[in-house]
Parts: structure tokens; sequence; C-alpha cells
């Protein structure tokens, strides 16, 4: 405990010093108000942004999508988490996307979004994401914005070095925070140590449809792998990972796992490994893990559980993992878009240690190693390191880079992003943030191209920066113009849940690729009523189900009769309507579940189990026209004895 | 006659673009839809500019009472309008090339152009008269009855060219591309009969002198 309080002093000691520096960056600020901030970030009535942002949710499980200046948000796309709003995670069509190995989990803690790369630029086929919990990775499609594949993660627990891209979207990368057993098994806590393991597993992606699939597992030593990012150019081909609590303790971890001097960046050579596995290595082990796949012709995801795993041991591979002795914790691991620089942000450190790729190839040339650990070489700190960033702040996180020779690094305890120049580790300029920023993004950050116009705060803490709200808030972000040589603070919003990381991407890569409807002729959902003709009931055993549709403005079939308490009825609806922006809802008295959005040409289902005798109403959730209000219709449930046959009718009096 | 004749052969040939370009096309905008609806009508049917875009307009239309846009095999025009195009392009193109081999003489072109306005002119009444109907003859149990400030029953009747307002829709009917191919055809055929002439008048006067 004594350790704990004189650390905590200490850093509040550092915290007074920096936090005079920062003072003096605000004042710096003050000009980029006086030189039309306010113009900068205004996008005219009916005109569009520069960029799409895409916010994780953090523990909204969710994906939000933003504009670029402007700070407007378009767009919560669903993910990991149940979503009322449009039926996502309720509908029949839907549940098995939130299908596990542990059942159906609604909800997830959704962290860093990354955007698919071709030839290691940005190509915004689709955007990855991990959820955190209950190791996920999640597939979007960027046509339709919606979640198009969630693939499971065994083997890990707290998917957090994740969802991060290679420059050709060969694999998405989702590596373990938390050590575990593998297989997991009845045993004490106490020994962690030398017994768990920490699972990186590389998911390949194929070329075509972006479908998702396990390739392998590399089984590394029971650290905690904490943030990652893939080599790009001349370092393509290998992965590297941020560790922490090397010291592999399991509990008081702030005090226990800050001990050593210096943890590890692990380097991956994952191509080593790919033609390893390629060659027949690895070892098959059983598991289990559920691969939930949407489908944009029937509208209808189908959950699959796999049963195996391919695990690789490294030290069975010679030559494809090396240790990168790095200080204090490092949290972010960001790769520079030449390739060349690896910085781990030491989030214990006062300096920012940055690595130098082409001297721990020399390094691993020359076999200079400085011990091992659990058989994997540890090369030497020295001859790795490019340079070190000296003093630049307190809390170093995550660091993203312009194209342009420069990295801007976010500093959660003196709160504050500071840029600096690769190569010379100079300090070029400092600009506070509102408060206490976790990650950073300029578009195209995790790329060989990025578009380094703008710069993102991502703040954790946002108290008095917006009208009060009581005592639980949404989370604010900052936006910085970085084009020139200082950076300046240009505006400030909230952002919804708690994103941790985002990726942004010019707009005119998405606009014209992004759906307007669902044709109805290629509507293959088993239960489509794909004219009105189609519409019908259909009972087997106390399962009912209607097949409806919906046009401006009345439901087809919109009298229904013969329902019995007791019954399973599934509303089948298809909104026939093939005009852009014309969504019909669909809301059932005393469902237990939620409503349903259903856009041009698709087909969802709601299920209701009517428990009590009567006439019940139904109606459409979205103002879909000028006799919107006019859109509904009424159930007549009967008891459970009654032998009333179906019947239904539109129009008929 | 030379080059009368070969302009009346291009002109009568410029009409066979009706077979591939929309003779009329008419664009709907309204503050809903800042891209409009829109239908190209076609000598053989009406088609929409977007794919989905008729059947939009029949959606909306079924508001005010108005039937649906005709099927190709619902009017007897679309099936007409083909055979007489190609009629007269057929017999536009042997005028030209008799005229070419000084079987027959300019007053011969000046007849298929007084004969082709003549056709144009009964298509326009036709179809203004299809859109009179379209706009006035309501289903008495639309959802939407409404009426002028002097208390009569409002129609939708767009206009033959230029623009109309239309409760929130912005009506734009012009000519098409084949409209236009029809047109410049039919000019050019004028200009024939008037080198036909001039030729022919220059000739008589030669022969006078």
């Amino acid at each position: 405990m004594k350790k704990y309080i004189n650390l905590f002093f200490g850093l509040l000691g550092v915290f007074a010093l920096v936090t005079s520096c920062g003072n003096q960056g605000k004042s710096a600020s003050s000009g980029a108000l006086s030189s039309g901030a306010a113009d900068r970030v205004y996008v005219a009535p009916g005109e569009y942004d520069e960029f799409y942002a895409f916010f994780s949710g953090g523990y909204t499980g969710n994906l939000t999508v933003y504009g670029l200046p402007s700070g407007r948000m378009f767009k919560e796309i669903p993910v990991f988490s149940q979503f009322p709003t449009n039926g996502y995670g309720y509908s029949e069509e839907t549940k098995p996307m939130l299908n596990t190995s542990f059942g159906f989990v609604p909800w997830d803690d959704a962290h860093h979004p990354d955007i698919s790369q071709t030839n290691g630029e940005l190509d915004g086929r689709w955007i990855f994401i991990n959820g955190n919990n209950t190791p996920r990775i999640a597939r979007i499609d960027l046509t339709t914005f919606e979640t198009a594949e969630i693939i499971e993660v065994p083997n890990s627990a707290g998917n957090h070095s994740s969802s991060f891209i290679i420059e050709n979207t060969e694999y998405v990368v989702a590596g373990t925070r938390f050590a575990v057993p593998v297989p997991q098994r009845d045993m004490p806590i106490k020994d962690y140590k030398g017994n768990f393991k920490g699972a990186l597993s590389f998911i390949s992606v194929a070329p075509k449809t972006g479908r998702m699939d396990i390739k392998f597992q590399l089984m590394m030593p029971g650290f905690n792998y904490d943030l990652s990012h893939p080599g790009r150019g001349k370092s393509h081909g290998w992965f590297f990972f941020t560790t922490y609590n090397t010291e592999e303790a399991s509990t008081l971890m702030e005090v226990n796992s800050s001990q050593n001097d210096k943890d590890f960046i692990a380097a991956v050579n994952w191509k080593k490994i790919e033609e390893y596995v390629n060659n027949g290595g690895g070892t098959i082990m059983p598991a289990e893990y559920a691969h939930n796949v949407y489908d944009d012709h029937t509208h209808t995801a189908t959950s699959t559980m796999k049963k195996e795993v391919l695990t690789v041991d490294p030290t069975k591979v010679p030559g494809a993992v090396y240790f990168l002795p790095t200080p204090k914790s490092p949290h972010g691991c960001d790769v520079d878009p030449s390739g060349e620089y690896i910085v781990g942000n030491g989030k214990l450190s006062a300096d920012l240690t940055v690595h130098s790729f082409t001297r721990m190839l020399e390094a691993i040339e020359n076999e200079k190693f400085d011990g091992e650990a659990y058989g994997i070489p540890i090369l030497k700190f020295e001859d790795v390191l490019a340079g070190v960033v000296s003093q630049p702040g307190l809390g170093p996180l995550h660091t993203e880079f312009d194209g342009k020779g420069n990295a801007y690094t976010t500093f959660f305890i003196s709160s504050e992003v500071v840029k600096w120049k690769l190569g010379t580790w100079e300090v070029l300029d400092r600009q506070p943030s509102y408060y206490s920023v976790g990650h950073g993004m300029i578009p195209g950050g995790n790329s060989q191209k990025p578009f380094g116009k703008y710069y993102i705060s991502m703040n954790k803490i946002t108290k008095d920066r917006y009208l009060p709200v009581g005592p639980e808030m949404e989370h604010s972000a900052q936006l910085y113009d970085i084009s020139g040589d200082k950076m300046e603070l240009l505006y400030d919003f909230p952002t919804h849940g708690e994103p941790h990381y985002a990726a942004g991407i010019p707009a005119e890569k998405l606009i014209a690729n992004s759906k307007k409807i669902f044709k109805l002729s290629e509507n293959k959902h088993p239960y489509a009523a794909l004219t009105a003709n189609d519409t019908k009931i259909e009972r087997d055993g106390k399962d009912v189900h209607i097949y409806m549709s919906t046009i401006r403005s009345h439901f087809t079939p919109d009298n229904i009769e013969g329902i019995k308490v007791g019954d399973k009825v599934y509303f089948h609806i298809t909104n026939q309507e093939q005009d852009f922006d014309v969504p019909h809802g669909f809301a059932m008295i005393g469902a237990t579940n939620a409503e349903l959005l259903i856009v041009p040409g698709q087909t969802k289902t709601l299920l209701w189990e009517p428990k009590k005798v009567g006439v019940w109403p139904f109606y459409c959730t979205d103002f879909c026209s000028a006799l919107h209000q006019e859109m509904q219709g009424y159930v007549r449930v009967s008891p459970a004895d009654s032998d009333l046959e179906l019947s239904w009718s539109l129009g008929e009096d | 006659m030379k080059k009368a004749s070969i302009l009346m052969i291009i002109g009568s040939l410029l009409l066979l673009g009706l077979f591939v370009f929309p003779l009329w096309n008419i664009m709907l905008g309204a503050p809903q839809y800042p891209e409009p609806l829109g239908m190209n009508i076609h000598i053989n049917g009406i088609r929409g500019v977007q794919e989905f875009d008729i059947q939009n307009i029949d959606g909306l239309n079924h508001y005010i009472g108005m039937k649906t846009l005709p099927k190709p095999d619902e009017m007897w025009e679309f099936s007409t309008f083909p055979l007489v195009v190609g009629g007269m392009v057929f017999l536009g193109v042997l005028i030209g090339l008799l005229g070419l081999f000084g079987k027959v003489s300019y007053k011969w072109f000046v007849g298929w152009f007084v004969l082709m306005s003549v056709l144009g002119l009964l298509g326009m009444y036709d179809f203004n008269a299809w859109m009179t109907d379209y706009g006035t003859d309501l289903d008495p149990r639309a959802i939407m009855k409404l009426t002028h400030p002097d208390g009569t029953p409002m129609t939708y009747k767009p206009p033959l060219l230029g623009n109309a307002k239309i409760l929130n829709f912005n009506v734009t009917s012009l000519p098409g591309v084949g409209g236009y191919l029809l047109f410049v055809g039919m000019l050019l055929t004028l200009v024939a009969s008037y080198f036909g002439w001039k030729r022919n008048s220059i000739k008589v006067n030669s022969e006078t002198n």
C-alpha cells in the first residue's frame, strides 16, 4: 500500500510540472479562434462533410458515424448490442448475430474500429471492430452500414489488442488482454504464472466476400496483450503487440503489474507463421466459438458453432517472435506510415520510446539477445531503439501520424496532445485536451497514407464541457486542424457512449457505394410477401406465421382474426417500397421485445406471444407518409380453446 | 437535287432515334424528392428515369386517386406509334433515294413533311388528351380530394410543355432526346424541300431564259 501511495504522490508531482507546460500551449491556441475556427468547422445546410469518422461506442457495443469537420452524428450502427431502434438483436433474423458459445450475449464493449485496406491505403469496403468483453470481431459492410458478420474468438478474454487490419486486409488481428488457462479449466488463480496463456488470433478475411475465419492462434506467454498495429511497407509481414503485466500478477494489478522497469513489445513475423501453418504446422485443438453471418438477400443471419481452432506454439517456429523491451507498461503500439518506427507509449514513463524496424532486423540478424522469456528471444533495448522523445508529457497512451513526418501522442495524465517529429524526436507543439485524452485519430491513421488535415482527440473525462445533465454524461471529442505548423483547436463535440478509438476516411471513398434501398426482386427471405398477393397467414400448431406487407400507407392485411392466447405469432413484414428513405415501422401492443424498422425491400420478423383476450392494435412507428397516422390495424385474440378460424383482410367492410 | 435528297434521307433516318431515346420527358421534383422522380415517354411505352420511378409515381398518385401509368399493352398508341414512325422512315428514305436518282421531285419531300407534321400534331393531340384524362379522371374514393380556392375539384394534368406546380411537385415536361432528333430530322426534310425547290426554280428560270 505504501508503494502505491508513493507512486500516487510521484505522479502528482510530475502532473504539476507538466500542466505548467500545458498552460503555455493554451495561450497559443487562442489564435485559432481569432482566425475563424467557426468557418472551418461550419458545413452549410445541405452540404457534406469532408470525412466520415467512425467512433467506437465503447460500452454501447455499437459504432457511431460522424462527419468531419462538423462533428454531426449521422447514424448509430448496432454491432454487439441489441438496438430497439430498429429491432437489431430483437428480430428473429438478427438474434443469431449475438449468439456466442456462452449463449445469447446482447451487449459488448466495442473499442477499436479499423477500415479495410488495399495496398496499404484505405479502400472503404468494410470496417472491423472488436467486442472486448465476450471476445468477438465484427465486420460492418460499408455499402449498407450494417453489421455483416461477427466471429467469436476462443481462448481469449478481454479482446483488447484488436481489431487491426494488415495492408491488404489479409488478416484482422485480435489479441487477448487477459491471460487465461488454455483450455479453460478449474485451477487456483494464484497458479497463473507460467500456466496461463495469451492468445493472439490471426483472422483471415476473404478478399472478395470479406468472410472471416480464424487462420491460427499464436499461444504466447501469459502476459497482457494491450494494443497492436501491423507493420507496413518495409515491415509488412510483421505485427507488433504491446504487453503489460510481464510480472504475471493476478491481483492488485495496478501495483503488481507495474513493477518491471520494462515490459515488452512482441514483434510477430506472421508471414513466417503463415508459411509454417500452410505447410501443415500447428496443433488443432478443440474449441467452441460462434460464427454469425448476415445475408443481404435473405435479410437473415445464421449462427454456426465452430468446434476447433489451429494453435501455434511460438517456440516451434524459430525466428517468428521476438520481444522488444519497452519501458513501463506500454499501452498504445503505433507504427508510422513508412513502417520503420514502432512507438511504444509507456503509460507510466515520462519518455516516449520509439523502436527502429531496421535496427530490430539487424539485432535479430546478429543474434544480439538479452536472454529469453518462455523460449522467446529478448532483444537488447539499446539495439532496437530508434530514439526517445524526452519528457513530452505524462501518461502517453496513443500516437497517430500525419504522413508528413510528424507524430501526435496523447497524454492522459497531463491531458494534452503533443506533436513531435519522427527522426529528430523534438517536440514541436502541444495543445490541451478537455479532459484526459485517450485515443487520437487522423483519418487513414493505420495506413501508409494518412490524410493529415484533422486530428480528433477522444477524451475520457467530460465534466463541464457542455450544459450539465446530471452525474452521467456522454464523452467529448475535440477537433484540431493539423494542416499548419501548429495544431489549432477548432471544435468540441459530444460523442455517444465511450468512444475508445475511431477510424476516418475521405467521404468520396464511400458516398457512391452507399445503398439506398434493397431490391425487392432480390429479396430471398423465406417469409417475404413480395406482392400484395403473397400476403397470407399460416398456422402450424401454436406457431402462426403472418406474411404481411407494407406500402404507403397501409399494412396488408390489417384485420386479423383467429389468433389465440398462447400462440406464438410471427409477424414477417416486408416493406414493398422501392423508394429511398421510406422505411416503415411495426409495433405491437404488449410485445415484450422491440419494434421493427424495415427499410425498402427488406423483410423482418417480430415474435409476439399474446397473453390476453381482446382486440389489439398494431401500427407503423415511422412517420412514413402523409397518411402515416392511419397506418394501423387490429389483431383479434380469442381464448386458447376458441374454434375461430384464421381470417385476414384489407379494405373489406 | 443530290444535296436535297441526301438531307431528306438523313432527316428521315434521324427518326430512328425514337426507337432508342424517349420522345418526351416529364420530371417531378418536390421538397422530399431533391432527386426528382421522372418518366421517359418512348414511342412504345413509359419508362422510369430511375429503376423504380414509375412504381413510386404510381404510389404517390394513389393518394389523389390517379390511375396507374399505362403499361405498353394498355394503350394502343404504344403498338401503333412504332409502326407509324417506322413507316415514315421507310417512306422518307425511299423518297430520298428516288429523288437522288431523279425519279421524284422535291414536292414529294414537301408531301412527306406535311404528312409527318399532321401525324405529329395528331400524336400531340392524343398525348394531351391522355394526360387530361390521366389528370382529371380521378377515383371518387381517393384519399385526398382537393379543391381549388373557387371550390372546383383540383385536377392534376401535367403540362404538355414547360413547368407546372402540382401540389408539392414541380413538374417539368420537355422533349426527350428522341423528340429533339425528330424535330431536327423534320427540319432537315424541310431544308431538303427548300433546296429542292430552289434548285428546281433555278432550273425552271434557266429554261425560261
